[in-house]
């Protein structure tokens, strides 16, 4: 059902279309129709008073583990779908480590009609670089072009040897395929759970060097120069990596920068007292790689930020840490700590929003990300300045492994559409 | 965030689990010395017992195989009078695929009242603390390579019986640095004790990164690392580690880190020569180094049992707040 819909009152902020000030939003057809003055004739359905909030575009986040097929202990892309509405977030990229992989198109057909049913959130899959992940056999990209990958990545999966590094770069270029690398020299990490330097090894953890980042982007890096292939870098952890990313670009390579946003809040004195919630890959590094991660993102040589979202049953982190599973659920917790990088003045209320809308619509090379007239309404209404407090009220995520549990944030999503369609709403009952 | 301390100890200061001696106050170790001199004399005796834990059952929950620690603790459990139950679950439930926590959750339902655990991951024993009922201590007998704190205490206790004030000692600690848990505890202590320097020695591939943020000076060479120490202390190299591109031979290790007689003319003239064994004669130590005058290897070991009593009498007194006899 689509409905006419105007949204008044508000702060829009566009980055992409650069638009800043209080203008009125009016929606048709699941599309956006004008900003400012109405258009001929229109009379809506619903009209939305959005006094004192900012009127954005939906968030695309680059990468969020659903964890369906294969984890549903962990999570559904129903229970997802949820939250990811709730947090503002209205496309995720989800990495091909689901089971079965995403090295087929039957795969991503079963994704996406369970993204239809739960009709919260728009999904799209990353495919298989490799067949299985196993950094052995090229996947069928064509097919997987076919069913809709905009992007190849081989996850948290090795691909060692560097020949077939290579042909899986130079064979997603010549599909015009992205290639997602999530830097990490699997032999240099060595079974690491904790940034190797000081904390570590008082903490006697076993430690993931800055070389195991700094040598997988070094290595990829050369590869473009020989094959051309566009390559995007996930999930960052370390200033030297960044400052390689920061040379390739300037030298005009075609590559790309996230970061998660945890990496620029934490660091590596969070592991103190073995909290498994801290256990993360790549690990929290120390306060000069946060800095120098923000600096990144606020020079322009990070263009996004994702929430690197992955949900864990309880078990999952009841162990001694190194034998805990790594990572945190983060969609609703992605927007507050954004906003916290605002207050703390790392950057702009524009930058922050770009970050999260044309930043990641730039890097996958979609139209989305923005509230130009014509584009898909995908949008979300937030107060920067509301308070809430991560619990099992406000939670919705399946995962509950996050080290912000039961502590107060600000910032909150009031209202989400998905192509025109109210998909969250905060105070309604 | 919860720091050890938090964990370790109760309001007023006291013991409560024994998880690490990071962070711990020097009175406290000092007190966990002079318990344990007190003890000492009762293991000289015909009959070696004190019934301070008559009645209260401890665990020692051996989730990784060790001979030496694991018989002196439970000595010290017995000459305390205490029930004592060895499980030794390395070939036990978890091999069966339950998890730690119920592991943890059956043994606790058996109304113990002390775990002394071993455990190959470092944490382990802080996330057994966390979890378990509040009358419960927890005592940690080595973490992966975090900590092992009453083998650091049985060291420093055993300097302070040779040596006296550490504020006029320096100490080598020599070897597997990157490996040891038991390193760790000993740099920690040493430092709380006001040790004058500590000085690690070994290749480059043994020692973790950013050693020194623990207060001690790294040294390559184990000539220079020796030269002018009071004490010497030897640890076991781990022939594993010649499987993992640590060191190519243990000929080649020997030849550069091995305690020779020679080697040892470099520390002053009564250095005394510790290790926490279990030795490998001829690949870290010479024999007649590990036999000889200067070696109080083996007084490291009943030692071990004091420091044990003490520490284990000090922990369960924490939640009555008994005083000690």
């Amino acid at each position: 059902m689509s409905q006419r819909i105007r949204i008044h009152g508000g702060r829009v902020i566009d980055p992409a279309s650069q638009i800043d000030g209080p203008l009125d939003v009016f929606i048709a057809d699941g599309r956006i129709l004008a900003l400012g003055n109405p258009p001929d004739g229109f009379e809506a359905d619903l009209d939305i008073a959005a006094n004192g909030q900012i009127v954005g575009p939906g968030f695309i986040d680059l990468s969020a583990r659903l964890r369906e097929p294969g984890y549903e202990h962990k999570a559904t892309i129903a229970s997802e779908s949820l939250a990811a509405a709730a947090a503002g977030i209205t496309t995720v990229c989800i990495p091909p480590d689901t089971y079965p992989i995403i090295d087929t198109p039957a795969v991503i057909q079963l994704i996406q009609d369970k993204a239809t049913l739960a009709g919260k959130l728009r999904i799209q899959p990353i495919g298989a670089l490799t067949k299985g992940l196993n950094g052995q056999d090229l996947s069928e990209m064509s097919s997987l072009k076919e069913a809709g990958c905009l992007a190849v990545s081989n996850a948290m999966a090795p691909v060692s040897n560097t020949l077939v590094l290579r042909r899986a770069l130079e064979y997603a270029a010549s599909h015009d395929l992205r290639v997602i690398v999530r830097p990490e020299d699997k032999d240099l990490a060595d079974g690491g759970c904790a940034h190797e330097g000081p904390v570590a090894t008082r903490m006697g953890l076993r430690g993931i060097p800055y070389a195991a980042e700094t040598v997988a982007v070094a290595q990829v890096l050369a590869l473009i120069e020989h094959t051309g292939a566009r390559v995007h870098f996930t999930q960052l952890s370390s200033a030297r990596a960044l400052r390689s990313i920061a040379r390739a670009r300037e030298k005009g390579l075609p590559v790309t920068a996230d970061v998660a946003i945890h990496q620029l809040h934490l660091t590596d004195a969070a592991i103190e007292g073995f909290d498994a919630h801290y256990h993360l890959r790549p690990p929290l590094r120390d306060l000069s790689d946060r800095d120098a991660l923000r600096d990144g993102l606020r020079d322009g040589v990070i263009t996004a930020i994702c929430s690197d979202h992955q949900p864990h049953e309880p078990d999952a982190k009841l162990d001694a840490f190194p034998a805990t599973e790594p990572g945190m659920a983060a969609l609703q917790t992605l927007l507050p700590l954004t906003l916290e990088l605002v207050a703390s003045g790392v950057l702009t209320l524009a930058q922050a929003i770009a970050s999260l809308t044309s930043g990641p619509a730039a890097i996958l090379g979609i139209s989305g990300g923005t509230l130009q007239a014509g584009a898909v309404a995908d949008l979300c209404l937030f107060d920067p300045q509301r308070p809430w407090t991560v619990n099992g009220d406000t939670w919705l995520s399946a995962g509950h492994n996050t080290p912000y549990w039961g502590q107060p944030l600000k910032g909150r999503v009031t209202q989400t559409f998905l192509g025109g369609v109210r998909v969250f709403e905060l105070d309604a009952r | 965030m919860t720091t050890a301390n938090d964990l370790q100890l109760n309001d007023r200061g006291q013991l409560r689990h024994f998880l690490s001696v990071e962070g711990l106050p020097q009175a406290l170790l000092e007190s966990i010395m002079d318990t344990a001199e007190s003890f000492a004399s009762v293991t000289e005796q015909t009959v070696k017992k004190v019934p301070l834990l008559r009645g209260k059952t401890i665990v020692n929950l051996f989730f990784e195989t060790s001979t030496r620690t694991r018989t002196t603790f439970e000595l010290a459990a017995k000459r305390l009078s205490a029930d004592v139950l060895n499980v030794n679950i390395a070939t036990s439930a978890t091999t069966k695929g339950e998890s730690l926590l119920d592991t943890i959750r059956n043994i606790e339902a058996m109304h113990v009242d002390m775990f002394v655990v071993r455990h190959a991951q470092s944490g382990a024993p802080h996330f057994i603390a966390h979890h378990v009922a509040p009358h419960i201590s927890v005592i940690n007998a080595g973490d992966g390579r975090h900590a092992h704190p009453t083998q650091a205490m049985l060291d420093v206790f055993t300097i302070r019986k040779h040596k006296g004030d550490f504020t006029q000692l320096k100490v080598a600690i020599v070897g597997d640095i990157l490996h040891s848990r038991v390193a760790r505890s000993e740099i920690h202590a040493l430092r709380i004790l006001g040790t004058r320097e500590i000085r690690v020695v070994g290749p480059r591939t043994l020692l973790p990164a950013g050693i020194e943020s623990l207060g001690v000076k790294a040294y390559y060479d184990l000539d220079s690392g020796l030269e002018g120490v009071d004490v010497i202390i030897m640890l076991r190299l781990q022939r594993e580690r010649m499987n993992g591109a640590f060191i190519p031979s243990e000929h080649e290790y020997y030849a550069r880190f091995g305690l020779t007689g020679k080697r040892l003319a470099q520390a002053k003239e009564d250095a005394i020569v510790m290790h926490p064994g279990p030795i490998n004669r001829g690949v870290e130590i010479d024999s007649k180094v590990a036999d000889g005058s200067r070696s109080v290897i083996l007084q490291q070991v009943t030692h071990g049992i004091a420091i044990r009593m003490a520490v284990m009498s000090m922990a369960m007194r924490h939640d009555s707040g008994e005083k000690m006899a």
